[in-house]
């Protein structure tokens, strides 16, 4: 008899898995980036089965609401000829089916048989058991807290920290992982300048205003003041010439 | 029979020679080509997580923020060649990026 999380793993890896598979199917790119954030919605219910609530929420909130947004739009935006793009699809299909089943069969055989762990001991509080170096990387508050939860009767040799997991990972983020989240920032900044500077272009038809030229003027340059002698008009009144006739 | 490390492992080891499978399949068309890629990320973050639950050790999470940063910076910067090219060849055929005969 399975109980309820054996089952929901499977329903997850199933449907994430033929939702992979459409993924590299589908005819249409539309679909397969609509297939892809059913992927990924999946991906972050089984990171919710191994208790890995921050990165499962993050999964949601930055793959499928920024990065395939994205792709989405881009997708949208191209006008792409399907026929020209699937030219040579079946013609690979046998090769790559063969190799893709030898890795993942291969794969399964070694992996499933190495790593029998089942789950670790969890205790009263559903939260992520700690070894104690990273207990002791903690500050005080946090680890006080630790220690006092091994302190009590019924823990064995498992250190269980009361913080939730992303009070833990906020923690050990902003503590011992100062630098490379500042690296992070600056790779994602590097991105967006990139990404940037790739697609802008200056359209020749376009109107446009440069300031700096409007700066530089100079009113000699706007208003050209021309020397003429001034000459009276000739008059001569209509009105006269009428009465005369 | 309880679910181990060995299925979470699999799980990746499937989803992994799936994506290995549309790259190959997928050889002319550029954005399926960066879907498999983004589904290649899914699968070693799956590893990275199973990991840290089963070993309790949570640094491995750790590893898989930054590597949804990396993935984000590259996707965003894969999208934005991806823009250009078609602005130039008004198509996203691999097979026509023969511009430096490398």
């Amino acid at each position: 008899m399975m109980d309820v999380q054996s089952a929901l793993f499977y329903v997850f890896s199933a449907t994430m898995l033929f939702a992979a598979f459409r993924v590299i199917t589908a005819r249409n790119p539309v679909h397969a980036a609509l297939y892809l954030v059913l992927a990924f919605f999946q991906a972050s219910g089984i990171w919710m089965l191994l208790r890995a609530e921050f990165l499962s929420i993050a999964l949601v909130l930055v793959y499928v609401g920024a990065v395939m947004v994205l792709f989405l739009f881009v997708v949208m935006m191209l006008d792409i000829n399907i026929d020209s793009i699937r030219q040579g699809f079946w013609k690979h299909f046998p090769l790559a089916a063969t190799m893709g089943a030898v890795i993942a069969l291969e794969l399964a055989a070694v992996l499933l048989g190495g790593f029998r762990i089942s789950e670790p001991q969890m205790h009263a509080a559903p939260s992520i058991a700690v070894p104690a170096a990273v207990v002791a990387s903690m500050p005080v508050d946090v680890a006080s807290a630790a220690v006092g939860a091994a302190s009590a009767p019924d823990v064995g040799h498992v250190v269980v920290a009361q913080a939730s997991n992303t009070k833990e990972l906020g923690v050990l983020l902003y503590t011992e992982y100062l630098y490379p989240v500042q690296i992070a920032a600056l790779i994602l900044l590097v991105a967006l300048i990139a990404a940037i500077a790739l697609t802008l272009r200056a359209r020749k038809d376009s109107k446009y205003q440069n300031p700096a030229d409007q700066v530089r003027v100079k009113a000699r340059d706007r208003v050209a003041l021309v020397k003429m002698e001034a000459v009276k008009p000739p008059f001569a009144p209509a009105a006269e010439e009428e009465k005369s006739a | 029979m309880s679910i181990t490390l060995g299925h979470y492992l699999t799980l990746g080891a499937i989803l992994f020679a799936l994506s290995v499978t549309g790259i190959f399949l997928n050889r002319k068309n550029l954005i399926v080509l960066l879907m498999a890629i983004e589904l290649m990320l899914l699968a070693v973050n799956m590893n990275f997580v199973a990991f840290s639950h089963y070993l309790g050790d949570l640094n491995g999470q750790i590893f898989v923020f930054f590597i949804l940063t990396v993935a984000a910076a590259e996707s965003a910067i894969g999208l934005a060649i991806l823009v250009q090219l078609f602005r130039n060849k008004s198509s996203i055929n691999v097979d026509e990026l023969n511009t430096l005969k490398g």
